[in-house]
């Protein structure tokens, strides 16, 4: 008893909440263990019991990148700005295969998680984040194989590589964000997880995954940036194979427009937070 | 420093329970309602987090009004009905679900256990899921290490525990994910019925670790149908009713009060036979027809103090008249026979009886501990063959009321004559 008052206690009010709530940043904190080890079991149970294990992370991308190599590249003779069409896809491929990841397992992230915070309290705004770092360690893995299609195709390390990280902060953002808005509406709403596949889909031939931003007329291309992968596809490309200049107007719109919606994306959940036990 | 730990003050928690959608029974009707279908499915879904006052007619209270206090150390007892506002009070001051209305305050940290195992990954090891259940529990990495081998130790699973989960039988499994939740110290506990798990003797240790825990001057609130540890662990018990508190006060007092009520309702102390659909096996030439249990004064009773004496009647027709035995079984919940009390061992003469007999046997002490007992009778003719048997033709319930001694982890309850020589 006596050590109890020199240590300050704890005190949690508990009453209905109304409105916007702030986040906070101090409780996620104290929950950075839980955040470690529920990122290590999305890593560690993604490819159990699977004869590849972690090649899945490459063959994924590299596969897509064999097909869309002859579809795209040879059949339809889609330009890639003089790289060798299957670099010039891979490249883009691996930021997009982060991002589709990271959106879809965040979106259902609280749907195949309602068994855990309906029974247990923790920051909710954990749910959707977890997904989209568990993710980081393939997006690692395809990363690699970059480096020895550029060896196999002559192209040598660019010293551009450095600005690689900024662009994973800015992509990382965009997939929180948008994951947090749709977890927080497919915890009610169960159509939502379904439309994200198509909006997947269509948010694949929006950015330059497949193409090069020259293809476009160049006045879309700053309405385009207003979706944050259209900059980082393009801009990890130049970092990665030092051929184009960094597109830093794209990127600075896209960091913009990231950074809005991974705030707005919080507050909403936070918003919603309220019910989400109610509704699952 | 006030010693007030938890402060709940009017909460109250609405739900909305589906309504039946109108159906309707002609092609027209059912290909419009199917075209309006997805207007109406999102006015249905977006009601489950909107409440308006003029649809009333599928809104429930689960809670209504509840205040109460807890102090620093307290053990608290919450019993009621299935649908009485049990889970939906832990799960708002686990902070899981957010009341209507009301406030509640903690002044500690709590860690709640509305069922163990929570966020298992059968893919994971043994020792991986020690981690991530830890942490979803609330530890800290550094505080499962500390514990880390007590856990193992404590689970029985030893050599699997870098095994898949998933490769568990289910009572190692339960056996891990309690040993995890055993562990856990924080400053108020919640726990939800989560101690029925694992055979007999694993129950046990888990008995004995939560009773532990409870005397280690934690304050922990505690749902369970179980009588028996609710008596055993928690000194002052709410009874909620309906979404209220009916009854706030001392264990005993609250579970007699309980007991008494449901019994009450249910079947007032005497089980008509005639029309039993339970487990029975009979042939007709002698038959039971009704039971009864009666206390000292020989008035209908269910309840019965520890010591009490405890009479049991029963009525038997009998149509050939060749005299029969007669046998009760009494079990504890856990299925153990406490008593087999048997008529051929008595000097009783059960032959030349009019066609209805009533037959009663008196145990004068009953040395059981608190707990719900079930009486199973055998009835057989002369030659000691069956004639009728009913499993479990009635309950009664043993409390403790002004006897001192509690915690016994025996069935039988015996003080002992002591001397020192």
């Amino acid at each position: 008893m006596k050590s109890k008052t020199s240590t300050p206690v704890h005190v949690v009010i508990i009453k209905p909440k109304t409105g916007w709530q702030l986040i906070d940043w101090k409780e996620l904190k104290e929950y950075k263990d839980l955040i470690y080890f529920l990122i290590l079991r999305d890593v560690k149970a993604l490819y159990k019991q699977t004869v590849l294990g972690f090649s899945w992370a490459i063959l994924k991308p590299f596969i897509k990148m064999i097909v869309f190599s002859i579809v795209f590249g040879g059949i339809a003779k889609i330009p890639s700005d003089d790289i060798p069409y299957p670099l010039f896809v891979y490249a883009g491929l691996v930021p997009w295969e982060y991002f589709s990841n990271s959106l879809t397992r965040s979106t259902s992230s609280l749907i195949s998680g309602s068994g855990i915070f309906t029974k247990v309290y923790f920051p909710r705004l954990i749910m959707p984040i977890v997904p989209c770092m568990a993710t980081l360690v393939d997006f690692t893995i395809a990363l690699s194989i970059v480096f020895i299609l550029m060896f196999y195709f002559g192209y040598a390390i660019s010293i551009t590589i450095f600005y690689l990280p900024i662009l994973i902060i800015i992509m990382i953002l965009t997939a929180a964000g948008l994951g947090m808005w749709l977890s927080a509406l497919a915890i009610q709403y169960r159509d939502v997880p379904y439309g994200v596949q198509f909006l997947v889909q269509i948010l694949m031939y929006a950015a330059p995954v497949i193409y090069p931003i020259s293809w476009l007329p160049e006045s879309y291309r700053i309405y385009l940036a207003i979706y944050p992968m259209y900059g980082i596809i393009e801009g990890s490309r130049a970092a990665i194979l030092g051929q184009n200049a960094m597109p830093w107007d794209l990127i600075g719109i896209g960091a913009i427009s990231a950074f809005i919606m991974f705030i707005t994306g919080a507050y909403y959940f936070k918003r919603k937070e309220r019910i989400f036990a109610d509704v699952a | 420093m006030s010693d007030l730990i938890i402060k709940v003050e009017n909460l109250s928690k609405r739900y909305r329970i589906g309504v039946k959608d109108e159906t309707h029974d002609n092609l027209t009707g059912k290909i419009i309602s199917w075209i309006i279908s997805p207007f109406t499915n999102f006015r249905r879904v977006q009601k489950l987090s909107k409440f308006n006052n003029d649809d009333a007619q599928d809104i429930i209270w689960a809670m209504k009004n509840i205040s109460f206090e807890v102090n620093n150390g307290e053990i608290l007892g919450i019993i009621g009905k299935n649908g009485a506002g049990k889970s939906t009070l832990l799960k708002i001051l686990s902070r899981i679900v957010e009341p209507t209305s009301g406030q509640a305050t903690v002044y500690g940290r709590v860690a709640s256990l509305l069922e163990i195992g929570t966020g298992f990954h059968g893919e994971l090891s043994g020792r991986e899921n020690i981690y991530l259940n830890g942490t979803i529990l609330g530890m800290t990495k550094s505080e499962i290490n500390k514990n880390f081998d007590d856990i193992v130790e404590f689970s029985e699973v030893g050599k699997f525990i870098d095994t898949p989960v998933k490769r568990y039988s289910s009572g190692m499994y339960v056996r891990l994910a309690f040993a995890v939740a055993a562990h856990l110290n924080p400053e108020v506990l919640i726990i939800d019925e989560v101690l029925a798990v694992g055979d007999a003797a694993f129950q046990k240790k888990c008995l004995g670790k939560m009773s532990e825990t409870a005397r280690s001057g934690r304050t922990v609130l505690f749902v369970s149908h179980n009588m028996h540890t609710i008596q055993n662990l928690c000194s002052r018990t709410i009874l909620l009713e309906d979404g209220k508190i009916v009854l706030d006060g001392k264990t005993n007092e609250v579970v007699g009060h309980y007991l008494r009520q449901d019994t009450d309702k249910l079947i007032e102390g005497e089980n008509n036979l005639k029309k039993w659909h339970g487990s029975r096996k009979s042939f007709g030439n002698l038959r039971l027809t009704a039971v009864r249990t009666l206390d000292k004064n020989g008035e209908i009773c269910t309840i019965f103090n520890i010591y009490d004496p405890i009479t049991i009647e029963v009525d038997i027709k009998n149509i050939t008249d060749n005299g029969f035995v007669l046998s009760f079984m009494i079990h504890d919940p856990q299925a153990n026979m406490v008593y087999h009390i048997r008529s051929q061992d008595s000097n009783i003469v059960t032959q030349h009886l009019n066609s209805k007999t009533t037959v009663r046997m008196t145990i004068p002490e009953l040395k059981l501990v608190e707990n719900t007992y079930s009486i199973d009778i055998w009835l057989g003719n002369y030659f000691d063959l069956l004639e009728d048997h009913v499993e479990n033709a009635m309950t009664f319930n043993i409390i403790n009321q002004g006897h001192s001694v509690a915690h016994l982890k025996s069935i039988i309850h015996e003080t002992g004559q002591w001397e020192i020589v």
